[in-house]
């Protein structure tokens, strides 16, 4: 169970002071330059590769189509004209998405958050036969993949008429990420003495209050984790959206973009790169702010075996 | 004290709307998928059923064993690439950059953030934008590299997803083997090198043995998501050319949806879940051979 020590240590991304304690001793500096020298070209080529792509993309989304296949595919575009934005915006339909995903991921990370730490307060920290039995059932949950319940909710979403709304979704979305939840939020729970929420019933208050009172309040960092974690997997998802959204009107982002170069025909570059572009700075920003979070919270929650 | 922790009213009201919801949505769907393996048809036409042909079928049909193949071949080379660079880049973090890494680490672990689909269209035009030549080919040729057509072929598309998930991923496993690296008692590390292990002897000798639970963590997830691949080759080339890069998901999807094969897919689906279902045991047992041994 490697969980119970990568994410309860708030200070997994951060250096660890004691990972420095080997000092060699000094050298002549130049000769120190040299011997570092590959390792300065390496870390120079995997920097431009990671950021080479996303540097092109923006630029491309700035190009006419006639740039695109005129001019050699590092070229400069020749104005900064955002009407390739416009186009993505309202003709390709993004702003449409966007608001379908916004719709989607955020009742499906709220119902996700409550059901899925109510449950892990009442598996780890109660006390009851059988819990360990029903604490497997939601964690075996994490290895079965999408599409062995696709067929089945497909059906049933389906004849209830609810493929006309984003409510398929956010039920499935609410429902996969569950089992990580419970999981994480029960590992969590695990760190903390049971004794804490003993001291907290003394004074007659219920298991259901010092859960609202005591649990909840000490969980803030770990359930804003599990919120990061969870966002990037709804967001990010295509198989459920691809499947239960039959409309359209009802099309996520990835959706949205997966169909960008069918729907044009012949692909128009510009509006598809300018799509591309809102997607991948969007997530650029968050990151920018989060990053720290973000590492340790995608890193904590994987490691679930 | 006992009698309030198992309060069965409070446990009721917490856990039972998840319990509930999950049974719904996840264990029954799964028990009916199940279920559905022995039938052929789908709801419009009626179900038949068909008792073990589908599993039958499936070890004849050309095309699922294709799809077979490619799962595989896709997850064993995606995930021996990315716990490779990962547990270097770990490895150069943790010894060689130290304090100074972590503008790299948030580098290259940012475009593990992005959307599969955003990331696989930004490589399709990397490689090949329409006709035109993509600033890939476009680098092979300033070597005297002739361009190449890389999505007419499987092997081209391959190289390409390949190349594009270790792009997007080696930062997130760089980031979580070296989580673990820093697990290690820099005490153990210091009474190593003075007794004469220095850099690929360390490693060998010390920190691999020490990092190997978490190591065997994450060939686990990379195993069980990349036998999972679905977004990718869909994005990049619709599983084409013809069905040459149709992993098991997506041959299942065009099964159910297209073909309205409701029980053959479930039977795909299931053979996927067998899949990770034993990944993750053998990966276990062997790793729990491994302690004993030492």
């Amino acid at each position: 169970m490697a969980i119970d020590t990568a994410a309860l240590r708030p200070s997994a991304g951060i250096p660890s002071t004691t990972g420095v304690a080997s000092r060699r001793p000094p050298r002549r500096s130049a000769k120190r330059m040299l011997r570092k020298l590959p390792v300065r070209l390496l870390i120079t080529l995997l920097v431009v590769v990671e950021v080479y792509p996303i540097v092109w993309l923006v630029l491309g989304s700035f190009k006419t189509q006639n740039e695109f296949f005129a001019k050699p595919t590092w070229a400069l575009p020749e104005s900064f004209s955002f009407d390739n934005y416009v186009a993505a915006w309202t003709t390709g339909n993004l702003a449409n998405n966007l608001l379908n995903s916004i719709l989607v991921t955020v009742p499906s990370l709220f119902f996700m958050i409550v059901l899925g730490v109510a449950a892990a307060y009442a598996l780890e920290v109660m006390v009851w036969k059988g819990r360990n039995t029903v604490l497997l059932a939601f964690v075996a949950g994490i290895m079965i993949p999408g599409q062995m319940i696709l067929v089945p909710l497909f059906t049933v979403y389906f004849r209830t008429g609810l493929t006309n709304s984003l409510w398929p979704l956010i039920i499935t979305y609410t429902v996969m990420g569950l089992p990580l939840t419970v999981f994480l939020m029960a590992a969590y729970f695990r760190a903390i003495p049971r004794e804490v929420f003993e001291a907290s019933t003394l004074d007659g208050a219920g298991m259901v209050k010092s859960f609202f009172l005591i649990g909840v309040p000490m969980m803030r960092n770990a359930i804003i984790t599990i919120a990061l974690v969870e966002f990037f997997s709804v967001w990010n998802d295509l198989l459920i959206a691809l499947t239960f959204t039959t409309k359209s009107e009802l099309a996520t982002v990835q959706v949205g973009l997966l169909n960008f170069s069918d729907e044009y025909g012949s692909t128009d570059y510009g509006p598809l790169f300018a799509a591309i572009s809102i997607n991948v700075v969007g997530m650029l920003v968050l990151y920018l702010f989060l990053n720290k979070q973000i590492m340790t919270g995608l890193a904590s929650g994987s490691l679930k075996g | 004290m006992q009698s309030v922790l198992g309060d069965k009213k409070a446990i009721l009201l917490l856990l039972g709307p998840a319990l509930l919801v999950y049974t719904l949505v996840k264990l029954v769907p799964v028990l009916w998928s199940l279920g559905l393996t022995f039938y052929t048809g789908n709801p419009l036409g009626g179900f038949e059923f068909a008792g073990v042909d589908n599993f039958v079928r499936f070890f004849q049909d050309p095309q699922a064993l294709e799809a077979l193949g490619f799962t595989i071949k896709y997850a064993l080379v995606l995930s021996v690439g990315q716990i490779l660079l990962g547990y270097g880049l770990a490895l150069m973090y943790v010894f060689v950059l130290r304090k100074a890494s972590t503008f790299v680490r948030t580098v290259v672990f940012f475009p593990t953030v992005l959307p599969t689909v955003a990331v696989a269209l930004l490589f399709k035009s990397l490689f090949a934008v329409g006709q035109q030549d993509g600033p890939v080919n476009a680098g092979l040729e300033v070597f005297g590299i002739p361009a190449v057509d890389w999505f007419s072929t499987g092997d081209g598309t391959f190289t390409v997803a390949i190349l594009m998930e270790l792009w997007r991923s080696m930062g997130f496993f760089a980031v979580l083997l070296y989580a673990g690296l820093l697990d290690i008692p820099e005490e153990t590390l210091e009474s190593a090198r003075l007794e004469g292990a220095t850099g690929w002897r360390l490693v060998r000798h010390i920190v691999l043995p020490l990092s190997l639970p978490v190591l065997l963590s994450s060939v686990i997830f990379s195993v069980n998501n990349t036998l999972k691949v679905f977004d990718t080759v869909l994005a990049l080339n619709n599983g084409g050319p013809g069905n040459e890069t149709t992993p098991l998901t997506l041959l299942m999807y065009r099964t159910v949806f297209n073909y309205s094969d409701y029980g053959y897919g479930s039977t795909i689906a299931f053979v996927l879940t067998i899949m990770c279902f034993l990944v993750t045991l053998f990966v276990f047992r062997s790793s729990r051979r491994d302690i004993t041994k030492n």
